[in-house]
C-alpha cells in the first residue's frame, strides 16, 4: 500500500522537500491483530548522522525499521529512501537484523553469510570472481574476523555472530545503514569493534540508523535520538532531544530517577 | 434406514463399532488437544504410520507360533509396539542430533511405514489370500468385522476415554502452562509420555475402523475446530471431544448403512465440514469477523491520523484517509476541514496532548500502558481525572472538549 | 548377472529409481532446513485425489491427465495449508495434517464410489507404486542402449522422471542464491527485495513436480522418504550446504540402488521366492542411512553458541 502512494505522489511538495533524506517515514502505523505497535510515526533521518531509535521494551522499535524496509506491511504509513520509493532505493540500504532472528545451525561458513551482501550484485547466476571474496576478505578484516572466514556460522559466539552480519552489511556497500539491536548480548570487544566501523561509516558520509537499548551509551555512540513509544515522542540532536523530560515521557516513568542522573542528559 | 444406523438399529456388530468408534472420537478430540496445543499435532502422523510394521510382524509371529494371525488384538498389540519404537526414535533423533522435530518424524513416518510395506510384500508370499485384510488397516474397513473384533475396538474406545477423562486436569494444567504445571508436582516430561500413550492407544484401537492414514485426521480436525470457538482450554477440550465424537458416530453410522461408503474418510470429511464452518463463521477468530474488524480497525486508524493531521494544518497525502474524512463530512474534497471537521480534529488533538502527560505520569501507569493510538482517554480515566489532566495542560488553549 | 538379464529387468526399474529418489532429495535439502520436512509428506498424500479426480474428469487412465491432476492437487493442497495457516491463524503442523487427511479422505471416498475397479487404480499402487514393473521388452543386452528402435521401447516413466529431474535441477541452479537467502535470514532477503513469499511457493510447487513425477513411477511412499532421509542424513556429514546436497544425492542414489537390489535379490539369497515390495525397501534402506549417520556422522550434534 505505501509503495503506490509513494509512487503515485511523485513530485508533491513534501517529497521534494524530503529529497535530501536518507529515510522520511510518514504517518506509518503498524499493527499486529488490533493493536498497534507503531501509531503515526513521522522520522525524517539527516544524512550523516548517527541515529539512535530508543524507546522501551515493546514500544515498536524494530517494528518501525522493518516497515520502512517493506519486511512488515503497514497498515498505513510510507517510508522514502533518499526521496525515492523502497523499491528504486534498495540497493543503497544495508540492513542488519537482529542476530536471533536466524538459525545458527544453518550449514554455512562465515565468508558465505558475508558473500550474501553482494547478493544485488550477483544477482542470479553472475559469477563469483576473486575480486568479491576478496572484497568479502576486506569486509570481514574491518570487524576483525579474518580468522574466522572459514568457520562454520553456528561455532561462532554471540559477539563474532553479530560482527558477521556487520560485515554483510558492509559488502552491500550502501549509503544508509539500518542496524536492528546491533549491542544486544556482544561482548565489550565487539561493541568496540562495532561502534568504530559506524563511525568510521559516519565519517565517510553515510547514514547509520540503530535501534538501541542501552541509554548509557546514547551520548558517546550517536549524534541524533529517536524517541519512540508507539508514538513518536522526540526527535533531533542528543544535545536538543536526550532531555531527562524527553525520556520520561518514553519511558513513563519506568525509568528510575537515580539512573537518568547517570545519563549526562542536555539540560530539558 | 441411515436413520436406523445413527439410531443403533443396524444389527449388533454394527452397533458396537458405532459406539466404540463415537467413544473413540471423543477420546481422540480430547487427546488432540492437548496433542495441538504442545504444538505437537504431527507426531501423530509418525505414530500412526510406525504401526505398520509391528502389524506386519505380529501377523508373522502369530503364524510361525500356529494361530491365525489375524486376531485383532495381537495385531493391535504389535502395532503399538512398532509406535512406541518409533515415538522413540523421534525423540531420540531431536534430542541427540541436531535434526529437528519435523525432519525427524518425517523420517520416521516414512521408513516405517516403508518397512512395514516389505513385512507386508514378505506376508503376500507367505501364502496366498492369508494377508487378505491387513491393507484394511491402511484404509480402514468395519464391513464384515467380527463379534471379537467390534468388542476390542468398543472396550478400547470406552478404557481410552475413561483414561482420559481420568488424567484431564493434569494434562490441562500443562497445555496451559507448563512452568506452572512443574511448580505444582507435575512431571512434565512424564506427563508429555503419558499425552503420547493415549495418543498412540487412540491410533492404534482406531487403525482397523480409519486406517493408519486417516487416524490421524481424528487427533489433529476436532482441537483445530474447538479453538475457534473459545479461548479457554477446558472449554476447547470439551468442544473438541465433541467434534470428535459427532463426526465418528455419523461416519461409523453411516457406512454400517452403506457399506460401499468407507469409515475412515466419512469420519474425515464430518470432522472437516464442522472445521470448515467454524473457519469462516465462528464468532471471533472466524473469517468473516476477522475481516470485518480489520476493515473497521484501519478505518478508524486512518480516521485517527487524518483527524490530527487537519488539527495540525498538515496535507493529507492517502487517499483512502481523505476518502474517509470527505464521506463523514469532516473535509472538503481538497482536503481542507470542515467546521464538524475541525471540532473533531482538535478533540483529537486535545487528546493526544492529554495521554501525553498521562503516559509521562508515573501515577497513571496502568492506564498509560493501554495506550495504542486509538483508545479514547474517557474509556480509560474518569471525569475527575481528566479535568485534573486539563488543568496541567493549562488554558483552553481554543479547544472545545 | 548378463545383460541379456540386467537390461530389460532391471536397468530401467533401477534407473528411475535413482531419477526419482534424486528428484526428490534435492528440493528436500530446502524443505528439511526451512522446516518445512512435512510438507513432502502432505504433498505426497494429496497425489491421490488428484488423480482420482482426473481420472473421472477425462474418463482414462493416461498419463498426462494423471500428472495434471496430481499437480494441481499440490496446487490445491498448498494453497489450503496456507490459507488455512494464515486465515484461521492455526500452526503450519496441523494445518498440513488437517489439509492432507481431508483430500486424502476424499480421494479415497471418490474412489471408492466411482467404477475404477476395472482400471488399474487403487490405494496400494498409489502408495507403493510398482517399480518392479516398468521393464524394458524391448532390450536384448547393453548393445540396446544404442539401437533406436529398441529405445522407443522405454518405458514413458523414464522420460517423465528425466524431465522432472531436469526441471528440479535448473530450478536450484537459477534461483540457489536467492534460495538460500531466504532460508537462511528471510528478512535480510525481504530487506534485499527478494520476494521470500513466492519463492517459498515455487520450491514447494518444485518438489510437487518432483512428488508427481516420482509417484507415477514409485509411489508415494519413496517420496516422502527420500525428500527427507537423504538430506537429513546429509546434514549430518558436513557443515556446508554445498557439500551436503551432494551427500543428499549421494545417499539418495545409495538407497535407491541398494534398495532395488535387496528387494529383488535379498530375498532369494535368503532362500525365499519371491521379490519384496522395492519402494518400500528403498525407504528402508534411506533410513538405515539415516541411522548410521545419526549415530557416526561427523557433524551429528548441533554446534550452536551458547544462547546470550
Amino acid at each position: 500500500m505505501g509503495l503506490e502512494v509513494a509512487a503515485n505522489r511523485g513530485a508533491t511538495p513534501k517529497a521534494e522537500i524530503l529529497a535530501g533524506s536518507p529515510l522520511a517515514i510518514r504517518g506509518m502505523t503498524v499493527s499486529y491483530g488490533q493493536k498497534p505497535v507503531v501509531f503515526s510515526v513521522d522520522m525524517t533521518v539527516a544524512e550523516g548522522s548517527m541515529t539512535a531509535i530508543i524507546g522501551p521494551n515493546g514500544a515498536g522499535k524494530s517494528t518501525l525499521l522493518k516497515a520502512a524496509l517493506g519486511i512488515v506491511q503497514p497498515l498505513a504509513g510510507e517510508a522514502l529512501v533518499f526521496g525515492k520509493p523502497l523499491r528504486s532505493a534498495r540497493h543503497r540500504i544495508a540492513y542488519v537484523p537482529q542476530r536471533a532472528s536466524v538459525d545458527w545451525d544453518f550449514p554455512t561458513r562465515v565468508i558465505d553469510v558475508v558473500l550474501m551482501g553482494l547478493y544485488r550484485e550477483l544477482g542470479l547466476l553472475r559469477r563469483l570472481r576473486p575480486h568479491h571474496l576478496e572484497k568479502a576478505r576486506a569486509c570481514l578484516k574491518r570487524v576483525g574476523m579474518t580468522d574466522f572466514a572459514d568457520r562454520q556460522i553456528g561455532q561462532l559466539s554471540g559477539g563474532q555472530q553479530q560482527r558477521v552480519f556487520l560485515a554483510r552489511a558492509l559488502a552491500q556497500e550502501a549509503d544508509l545503514y539500518l542496524l536492528d539491536e546491533p549491542f544486544a548480548g556482544v561482548d565489550a570487544a565487539t561493541e568496540k569493534a562495532i561502534i568504530d566501523v559506524l563511525k568510521s561509516l559516519r565519517s565517510d558520509g553515510k547514514t547509520v540508523v540503530a535501534v538501541h537499548h542501552d541509554l548509557t551509551t546514547v551520548r558517546s555512540y550517536f549524534d541524533r535520538v529517536f524517541l519512540i513509544n508507539t508514538r513518536k515522542m522526540a526527535e533531533g540532536a542528543v544535545d536538543e532531544a536526550f532531555t531527562s523530560e524527553n525520556l520520561n515521557q518514553t519511558y513513563g516513568g519506568r525509568l528510575a530517577t537515580g539512573q537518568i542522573d547517570q545519563l549526562e542528559l542536555a539540560a530539558g | 434406514m441411515f436413520w436406523n444406523a445413527l439410531t443403533l438399529q443396524l444389527g449388533y456388530n454394527a452397533t458396537l463399532v458405532t459406539i466404540g468408534a463415537t467413544l473413540l472420537g471423543i477420546a481422540a478430540g480430547v487427546t488432540g488437544t492437548f496433542l495441538y496445543l504442545r504444538k505437537r499435532a504431527l507426531v501423530s502422523d509418525a505414530i500412526s504410520h510406525a504401526t505398520l510394521p509391528g502389524v506386519g510382524i505380529a501377523f508373522m509371529l502369530m503364524v510361525l507360533l500356529g494361530g491365525d494371525g489375524r486376531a485383532l488384538s495381537g495385531l493391535l498389540f504389535g502395532a503399538a509396539v512398532s509406535s512406541w519404537i518409533g515415538l522413540l526414535c523421534v525423540s531420540w533423533l531431536t534430542r541427540f542430533t541436531r535434526l529437528s522435530e519435523d525432519a525427524a518424524i518425517g523420517a520416521v513416518l516414512s521408513v516405517f511405514f516403508g518397512f512395514g510395506i516389505v513385512l507386508l510384500t514378505v506376508i503376500q508370499t507367505m501364502g496366498a489370500g492369508r494377508a487378505a485384510g491387513l491393507e484394511g488397516f491402511l484404509l480402514g474397513s468395519t464391513a464384515g468385522m467380527l463379534f471379537n473384533d467390534a468388542l476390542v475396538i468398543a472396550g478400547g474406545g470406552a478404557l481410552t476415554l475413561l483414561a482420559v477423562l481420568i488424567l484431564r486436569r493434569p494434562m490441562t494444567l500443562l497445555a496451559f502452562d507448563p512452568e506452572y504445571a512443574a511448580s505444582r508436582g507435575i512431571n512434565v516430561g512424564r506427563m508429555d509420555l503419558v499425552i503420547m500413550a493415549l495418543a498412540l492407544a487412540v491410533t492404534v484401537i482406531g487403525l482397523k475402523v480409519v486406517g493408519l492414514i486417516l487416524i490421524v485426521a481424528m487427533l489433529i480436525i476436532p482441537p483445530v475446530t474447538a479453538r475457534f470457538w473459545t479461548e479457554r482450554t477446558d472449554h476447547m477440550v470439551l468442544i473438541s471431544g465433541l467434534c470428535g465424537g459427532l463426526a465418528a458416530w455419523v461416519g461409523a453410522a453411516l457406512s454400517a448403512f452403506a457399506p460401499a461408503m468407507p469409515t475412515g474418510p466419512i469420519i474425515v470429511l464430518t470432522s472437516f465440514a464442522l472445521f470448515l464452518v467454524s473457519l469462516l463463521l465462528a464468532p471471533n477468530r472466524g473469517i468473516v469477523a476477522v475481516y470485518l474488524r480489520h476493515v473497521r480497525f484501519q478505518r478508524r486508524v486512518h480516521m485517527r491520523q487524518g483527524l490530527l493531521a487537519l488539527a495540525q494544518g498538515q496535507p493529507i497525502y492517502e487517499g483512502f484517509t481523505l476518502r474517509l474524512l470527505q464521506r463523514a463530512g469532516l473535509s472538503q474534497a481538497d482536503g481542507v476541514a470542515t467546521d464538524s471537521g475541525r471540532a473533531r480534529a482538535a478533540k483529537a488533538l486535545r487528546d493526544e496532548k492529554r495521554w501525553e502527560l498521562v503516559r509521562a505520569d508515573q501515577a497513571f501507569e496502568s492506564a498509560a500502558a493501554l495506550y495504542d493510538g486509538l483508545r479514547d482517554i474517557e474509556t480509560v480515566l474518569t471525569g475527575d481525572q481528566i479535568s485534573e489532566i486539563d488543568q496541567r495542560i493549562g488554558g483552553p488553549q481554543g479547544v472545545a472538549t | 548377472m548378463s545383460g541379456e538379464e540386467f537390461v530389460p529387468l532391471s536397468l530401467t526399474p533401477m534407473l528411475i529409481g535413482v531419477l526419482a529418489a534424486v528428484a526428490c532429495a534435492l528440493p528436500g535439502n530446502f524443505l528439511v532446513l526451512r522446516k518445512q520436512a512435512l510438507i513432502g509428506d502432505a504433498i505426497s498424500h494429496v497425489v491421490l485425489p488428484g488423480i482420482v479426480v482426473a481420472f473421472l474428469l477425462t474418463g482414462m487412465v493416461a498419463a498426462a491427465p494423471m500428472m495434471l491432476g496430481a499437480a494441481g492437487a499440490a496446487l490445491v493442497s498448498v494453497v489450503m495449508i496456507e490459507a488455512i495457516r494464515r486465515l484461521g491463524n492455526i500452526e503450519p503442523g496441523a494445518a498440513m495434517g488437517l489439509t492432507f487427511t481431508t483430500l486424502f479422505a476424499t480421494g479415497v471416498l471418490l474412489l471408492e464410489q466411482s467404477d475404477t475397479s476395472t482400471v488399474h487404480l487403487d490405494v496400494e499402487h498409489a502408495l507403493y507404486g510398482n517399480l518392479e514393473s516398468l521393464i524394458w521388452l524391448d532390450a536384448i543386452g547393453w548393445g540396446s542402449l544404442l539401437d533406436p528402435v529398441a529405445l522407443a521401447g522405454l518405458p514413458p516413466e523414464l522420460g517423465r522422471v528425466v524431465i522432472a529431474l531436469l526441471g528440479v535441477c535448473a530450478f536450484l541452479w537459477l534461483f540457489w542464491r536467492p534460495l538460500v537467502l531466504s532460508t537462511f535470514d528471510e528478512s535480510f532477503a525481504q530487506a534485499m527485495g527478494v520476494a521470500t513469499n513466492r519463492l517459498g511457493v515455487a520450491l514447494v510447487m518444485v518438489a510437487a513436480l518432483a512428488a508427481v513425477a516420482a509417484f507415477d513411477a514409485v509411489g508415494s511412499i519413496i517420496v516422502i522418504a527420500m525428500f527427507i532421509c537423504p538430506p537429513s542424513a546429509a546434514r549430518l556429514m558436513t557443515n556446508r550446504l554445498e557439500h551436503q546436497v551432494a551427500w543428499s544425492v549421494v545417499f539418495a542414489v545409495l538407497s535407491a540402488v541398494l534398495g532395488y537390489v535387496f528387494a529383488g535379490y535379498g530375498p532369494l539369497w535368503l532362500g525365499f521366492g519371491n521379490a519384496v515390495s522395492a519402494a518400500g525397501m528403498i525407504a528402508t534402506v534411506s533410513g538405515v542411512i539415516l541411522a548410521f549417520t545419526a549415530c557416526f556422522a561427523p557433524h551429528r550434534h548441533r554446534s550452536g553458541a551458547p544462547a546470550v
